[in-house]
């Protein structure tokens, strides 16, 4: 259990390489996610972020042509081993995707989907699942009283805490978001970064976006991709106000990207 | 917070604990039922060979390829000529029906129509094409064939040209559809160049949309061959079952496809050459139509790389 | 001064043959845009006269089937003498018969499907059945009579039974179901799926809870049109040798039975010796066309209703 400053850190990345066929899109990844923090990834399109994140909970292996080498520990624990179920990973490490994607079920649905899967069948137990869930993505109030609506009649930013809230109701340790507000508005996603505030006292949050802004404004520490290779990572003040490499300077400061 | 962690605690041993054998029972069961198709196949060219061999044992080359076609006399001749006139004769005038109008149709609906005619007619043309044969059929015997003889004094009640009408008709809306498709998928940059030089429609039509989507057009007409050469029902009905070696469109004439279902439909005995001839026609049927779909998927394959 | 003259004479000379060629163009330009309004009515015309056939069609088999079809033909049973003939044993018959296409095409169309969508990896075997597919969709209706007569009647001993027939028939439209099916799985987006995966969903899990429901709607429409095939065809029961006239209704799937389009096959040949049999005919192919308009109907509703688009 490697530390710094006392931090449990719950992801440790060694080496990662990873391959799209021929195409080499990730290049030696090497860093740490630390408990109860909120860590950015940035860079521009195409460096890879979002490939990388998506390793993160084995999603990236979906895609038939996709080799990777390497190590990535949770807890310890390499997560490509063969003793842990990729289902029991994505139990404790959730995701939210760039564009809302809620069931075309009901809103309740939608939320016990996962703790249903998993075997939960306590009816009191499964309501008290589905409140607290809705409460932590600050969604619960909205819709308390419309839990048996479709899914799709909630606006876009609604649909997101809908996805949160899918995501929290299982409990896991970690949550992934890949560009979750890059398809909401202003408002909308001002109420998910205030929601990401007050999620990190209790889970581990990992978010990959386009925005050097919203990097700055919410997280703890950031990581700088460029062209598959992790170029600079850190606490987030000292990344943006003192940039230690050259390229992540310029990104900073809007050269390119 | 204790319930929380409660409820990870209880998730995580469930999924730790789940038995995953769905998983490796679901994939095997529909791999199964997939196979079947292919099972299929495999029995249809079992069933056919084994027994179309037989004939082909039992009767020359020579034999086969005559015209003297007496499968029920007490010396049996099998000569296949007169099917294959049957239904090539038959197809050619359904084919001659079909294709004109079947293009104009295709033209008309892709190129000129306005998308309030489009939604009238497409649904009036999928009417035609749900049709079953056999309603066709009657059609053709009881309808057709009388007004034609009224036009053709020779004409016989039981001919050729009556049911290669129809099933021209028939196919009409599978050419036409197809067609469509293909001339619908010609990029719109192409025509609006051609517009901006001043072309009328008519002229877009002909020298860009139709060269353009000529394998789809080809494809379908292949295909209309296909069909044509597998009907069976309304040849039966209206063409009779005359063996006679016979270019004339007015006169009674058996297709390949008849000649099976007569000969299913009275009492082949089993074991009997007459019996096995089916199964030999039934084969050269099959490769035909086999040869026919691999031809209208190579031509449309090369059609779709040309974008 | 000169100069000027110059440029004025050259000016002169390159307007007038652009002035003559455009006159000429106009009459030319009117000339092919008639041409391509009277081509396009001729094409117009063709699908008219083309849709006017079906209307000639109806109405004639409407015609003869006048004052021949009430409730005792649809009630009555088959006989040998046309004004006492009624074709319940067919309905009755053509009803069995579905009784085992239903499930055997459902289960069996719907199985391939998920297979091929969900689980085959892209390659050989997935290809190598998608090609058998679409060969035995070319396949002529008969063929499939002369692998139900060796496999079924036969090798199996089936004879000329309603089980018989209901396998051969769900053979026969199996590849209609199928790609309907798949073009209803291939229609689901991807981001539902990745959304239950990253839940910690297994792929049964997911095609199970996610998948199937938003694609039912699409697979059955392709269902029922497949069923709707099935209860039109003809020539395959013919081979197989299903009798014209039936005496008892059907009991059992052992039972030998006929259907509806073998009844109007039968009577149509015999139309010359006895003419009313070409009135039942047509009084039995307005039912059957009642009947696949009803399905038909069904298989459009539940497509609007049902179809969620994303």
């Amino acid at each position: 259990m490697a530390t710094i400053e006392n931090k449990e850190a719950v992801f440790q990345v060694r080496d990662l390489d990873l391959w799209y066929g021929d195409n080499q899109a990730l290049k030696k990844i090497s860093f740490d996610i630390y408990k109860n923090e909120v860590t950015a990834i940035i860079g521009p399109s195409g460096c890879g972020k979002s490939t990388f994140i998506k390793t993160l909970n084995r999603m990236v292996e979906n895609i038939p042509i996709v080799r990777t080498e390497g190590k990535i520990l949770y807890h310890g624990n390499d997560i490509f081993s063969s003793d842990l179920r990729v289902e029991e990973l994505r139990t404790q490490v959730g995701m939210v995707f760039q564009k809302p994607n809620p069931f075309p079920k009901s809103i309740l649905e939608n939320v016990l989907y996962a703790p249903k899967i998993h075997g939960l069948k306590d009816k009191n137990l499964l309501m008290e699942i589905a409140e607290t869930s809705l409460k932590s993505a600050a969604l619960w109030d909205e819709v308390k009283d419309r839990l048996n609506d479709n899914a799709y009649g909630l606006s876009g930013g609604q649909q997101q805490r809908l996805c949160i809230a899918r995501a929290l109701a299982v409990q896991p340790d970690v949550i992934l978001m890949d560009e979750p507000t890059s398809a909401l508005d202003p408002i909308a996603t001002a109420k998910i970064e205030e929601l990401m505030e007050s999620l990190k006292n209790e889970y581990t949050i990992a978010i990959v976006t386009h925005s050097m802004q919203q990097a700055a404004r919410i997280s703890d520490r950031t990581a700088f991709f460029l062209m598959g290779e992790m170029i600079e990572y850190g606490d987030t003040k000292n990344l943006f106000m003192n940039p230690r490499d050259k390229r992540t300077e310029d990104y900073i400061t809007g050269r390119f990207g | 917070m204790e319930n929380q962690t409660k409820i990870r605690e209880m998730i995580q041993k469930r999924v730790k604990e789940k038995k995953r054998y769905m998983d490796k029972i679901v994939p095997l069961f529909l791999l199964f039922m997939a196979l079947i198709s292919v099972f299929t196949t495999f029995g249809i060219v079992l069933t056919l060979i084994t027994d179309a061999f037989r004939f082909f044992a039992a009767v020359p080359l020579s034999e086969v390829l005559s015209t003297d076609l007496a499968p029920l006399n007490k010396d049996p001749r099998f000569g296949f000529v007169p099917l294959f006139i049957g239904t090539i004769t038959t197809s050619l005038i359904a084919m001659l029906v079909a294709v004109p109008i079947g293009l104009a149709a295709a033209i008309y609906l892709s190129q000129f129509a306005s998308q309030r005619v489009r939604r009238l007619v497409k649904p009036m043309l999928e009417v035609l094409a749900g049709i079953p044969t056999i309603v066709y059929g009657f059609f053709a015997y009881s309808f057709v064939t009388p007004m034609l003889m009224n036009l053709i004094p020779t004409l016989e009640s039981k001919n050729a040209l009556s049911p290669g009408l129809v099933m021209g008709i028939m196919i009409i809306p599978m050419v036409a559809s197809l067609s469509e498709d293909a001339m619908n998928s010609v990029p719109e940059i192409m025509k609006e160049g051609a517009f901006g030089l001043g072309s009328t429609k008519l002229e877009v039509a002909f020298k860009v949309v139709i060269p353009a989507a000529i394998s789809g057009i080809l494809a379908s007409i292949v295909l209309g061959i296909s069909r044509a050469i597998g009907e069976t029902m309304i040849v039966t009905i209206a063409s009779g079952s005359s063996k006679a070696f016979t270019l004339d469109i007015t006169q009674s004439m058996q297709t390949m496809t008849g000649y099976i279902v007569e000969f299913t439909s009275g009492d082949a005995a089993s074991g009997t050459t007459g019996y096995y001839s089916l199964y030999a026609v039934g084969l050269l049927l099959f490769l035909f139509t086999m040869v026919m779909n691999q031809l209208a998927h190579y031509i449309s394959k090369k059609y779709r790389e040309a974008y | 001064m000169e100069d000027n003259k110059v440029k004025t004479d050259k000016t002169d000379q390159m307007s007038s043959p652009l002035k003559k060629s455009f006159k000429a163009d106009s009459r030319q330009i009117e000339r092919r845009v008639k041409l391509s309004g009277f081509l396009r009515n001729v094409f117009a015309v063709s699908i008219a006269m083309t849709l006017l056939v079906l209307v000639f069609l109806l109405v004639d088999i409407v015609r003869d089937a006048v004052g021949w079809l009430d409730w005792d033909f649809l009630t009555g049973n088959l006989s040998i003498f046309p004004e006492k003939a009624g074709i319940f044993g067919a309905i009755m018959g053509t009803v069995y018969m579905m009784l085992i296409v239903i499930p055997v095409t459902f289960i069996l169309g719907v199985s391939t499907a998920i297979y091929l969508e969900e689980y085959a990896k892209p390659g050989r075997l997935k290809d190598f059945i998608n090609i058998n597919l679409s060969n035995l969709a070319s396949v002529p209706s008969v063929i499939f009579g002369l692998l139900g007569l060796a496999l079924f009647s036969r090798l199996m001993g089936l004879g000329g039974s309603i089980l018989a027939g209901g396998l051969t028939m769900s053979l026969l439209v199996l590849p209609i179901v199928v790609v309907a099916a798949q073009e209803a799985l291939k229609a689901v987006p991807g981001f539902l799926r990745e959304a239950s995966y990253g839940l910690g969903a297994d792929k049964w899990t997911t095609v199970s809870r996610v998948v199937l429901p938003v694609a039912l709607p699409g697979m059955l429409t392709g269902f029922i049109l497949g069923v709707s095939r099935a209860i039109g065809e003809t020539a395959p029961l013919v081979v197989l040798g299903i009798p014209t006239l039936i005496m008892k209704i059907p009991q059992s799937v052992m039972d030998d039975f006929t259907t509806m389009p073998i009844q109007i096959y039968y009577w149509t040949l015999d139309t010359v010796l006895t003419p009313e049999y070409a009135n039942l005919a047509a009084a039995t192919i307005v039912v059957l066309l009642v009947v696949l308009f009803l399905m038909n109907s069904v298989a459009i509703f539940i497509r609007n209703k049902f179809e969620k688009k994303f």
